[in-house]
């Protein structure tokens, strides 16, 4: 590096790179349009979690750290943010072993392989909303298909999306079901980069089926398991139309995520200052979470 | 890996096809509800005796869906054709131009992509209100266009970066063609590939989209297609076929477009998964 021809090149660069123009007009309108509706949204959004306002008003106070005081001794807050785990974490472990699974499985050269990962991939494509309510008719009380089956089996039939002890894990079921497609795609991908050099050799030493899974499988997987957690904890952590389709948050607050809690509490309850502040901890949630999950995954990517 | 032999293939097949019938119930259960007519209660998991599409048309009707899907595919196709143009133009800039003002505003397009959109919900909504945009296809196509820039340039100056070759651009100047010039006729082109992924991606984004729809498009006349279903449900919860038709029409056209180009939707789906 301190060498002097390389250190005058370096110069001639940065010269030439100064004389170079930066075409900033070809990203001004990109440029433009997320100061206005993400960066600047985001940032007033900190402004008003310190304030009383109620969404509608044009008088309201500067109240400090009260509404955060408030947040912290809200005990819905709590169960919120445990519901956001939950559908965050939960829907990333179930996502990845399953998706994991079905791509060990498709990577065999079967002649149904094409059919099966159009089907699994299908409710991609469909909005999360219509999800929602397709499930919805499998689970309704009142003529859902799974009565059906109760009421075949001659057991009372069960309310399962109204019941705050199952509804939550409906909800993580039903987003696992939409998307395991991408997790499954992206390790297919994955699978289909491994050498199969790395197996041949791994036969030739007479290595069992798990060893090679556990010993070369795995660690050329770890790009590929670093994609899926991180895009599945923030989409899980994100989750808003399921939950309103299936059970609308409900009965009371049992299924409500942040997202829909933050929505019931601006546009029903007319609460923007305390709707601001739960936005606030929604964005340090999920940054914190992905991040932590990136880094760490990233350190054991280096390691395998 | 592919090795096994005939008899454990069987037994894989046999697997692989339970697993399609397990995630094929939803939609069997979506299609015998949505064509049983309204007072018949027998078991979702039998088709009806009868063939009737009352239901469709009904749904159509009340929900009012012809005017959803208007508004649905204008929406759509602006958004997508506003990234397209704004992503390719800024990312080009990006990738070619190494300045130091460039590295930073790239940097603030990757960092934009941590931030939830709405976890800004209630200043975002202050906003559209004082500017005037509440209820018009003007404010969902901008929402739309500004929550998937930061992905459309990240997927543009990557692969601006690793397959357009500089040689053809330089070319071109020194026969004294204009930045712009060389950007639509030859780089352009070039980016056919990467401009189909996203397409695909923004448009079943946004066709779906349901969270900025139901905030900013109130107005019935201005319902897209979730936001139409949405209502329809809450008038409805007690006539599940009606609900289940209007369903399976809003998501058909996406249906249609996965089964036609499946290759493009799952390559780019997971180029762009990135996103989340």
């Amino acid at each position: 590096m301190d060498q002097p021809l390389s250190s005058t090149e370096q110069a001639k660069k940065a010269k030439k790179r100064r004389k170079e123009s930066s075409l900033w007009w070809m990203y001004l309108p990109s440029v433009l349009l997320v100061m206005l509706f993400i960066v600047y949204p985001f940032l007033d959004g900190i402004r008003i979690s310190l304030t009383n306002w109620n969404g509608f008003s044009q008088i309201y106070d500067y109240v400090g750290l009260e509404q955060y005081k408030r947040m912290f001794a809200d005990p819905d807050t709590w169960l919120v943010v445990k519901n956001t785990l939950l559908y965050g974490i939960g829907s990333t472990v179930l996502q990845n072993i399953i998706g994991l699974g079905y791509a060990l499985l498709l990577n065999y050269n079967l002649k149904v392989r094409t059919l099966t990962r159009t089907i699994i991939y299908l409710p991609v494509i469909i909005s999360p909303l219509v999800m929602g309510y397709i499930w919805y008719f499998f689970f309704a009380y009142q003529g859902g298909a799974l009565n059906d089956i109760y009421n075949w089996l001659g057991l009372d039939p069960i309310n399962a999306l109204g019941n705050p002890e199952v509804n939550p894990y409906i909800i993580v079921f039903v987003n696992t079901f939409q998307f395991v497609g991408v997790a499954m795609i992206i390790y297919l991908a994955g699978l289909q980069s491994i050498s199969k050099e790395y197996y041949e050799a791994a036969n030739i030493d007479g290595a069992s089926s798990w060893s090679k899974f556990k010993n070369i499988t795995l660690p050329l997987l770890a790009p590929a398991i670093t994609i899926n957690v991180v895009i599945n904890i923030i989409g899980g952590l994100k989750l808003f139309d399921v939950i309103v389709s299936l059970t609308n948050g409900g009965p009371g607050n049992a299924s409500q995520s942040m997202s829909t809690f933050m929505y019931s509490l601006y546009f029903a309850r007319q609460d923007a200052g305390y709707a601001a502040t739960q936005g606030v901890l929604m964005a340090l949630i999920i940054l914190v979470l992905s991040l932590a999950a990136l880094l760490y995954l990233k350190r054991k990517e280096v390691e395998a | 890996m592919n090795q096994v032999s005939k008899r454990a293939k069987w037994f894989l097949t046999a697997v692989a096809l339970v697993i399609t019938l397990l995630h094929l119930i939803p939609y069997y259960i979506l299609l015998t509800t949505a064509f049983k007519r309204a007072g018949d209660f027998s078991s979702k998991w039998m088709f009806p005796k009868y063939f009737s599409l009352e239901n469709f048309t009904a749904a159509w009707e009340q929900a009012n869906l012809s005017n959803a899907f208007m508004n649905t595919f204008v929406i759509t196709f602006f958004a997508a054709a506003m990234l397209i143009l704004f992503g390719s133009l800024a990312a080009y800039a990006l990738a070619r131009r190494q300045t130091r003002l460039n590295k930073y505003v790239y940097m603030l397009f990757v960092a934009v992509m941590v931030i939830p959109p709405l976890t800004a919900l209630v200043p975002l909504y202050q906003l559209v209100v004082d500017v005037g945009l509440m209820n018009t296809r003007l404010v969902a196509v901008l929402n739309n266009v500004a929550a998937f820039l930061p992905l459309t340039i990240f997927l543009y100056a990557g692969f601006i970066r690793s397959t357009v070759p500089k040689e053809l651009e330089e070319a071109a100047k020194m026969d004294g063609a204009s930045t712009i010039g060389i950007f639509f006729r030859i780089v352009f082109p070039l980016l056919k590939p990467i401009t189909a992924t996203v397409l695909i991606l923004s448009c079943v984004y946004i066709w779906n989209d349901y969270q900025f729809a139901i905030f900013f498009l109130q107005d019935s006349d201005m319902h897209t297609l979730t936001v139409a279903l949405a209502s329809f449900f809450g008038q409805n919860t007690s006539q599940l076929g009606l609900v289940g038709a209007a369903a399976l029409i809003a998501s058909l056209p996406m249906i249609f477009l996965f089964l036609f180009l499946q290759r493009f939707f799952i390559e780019g789906l997971a180029a762009g998964s990135v996103k989340g």
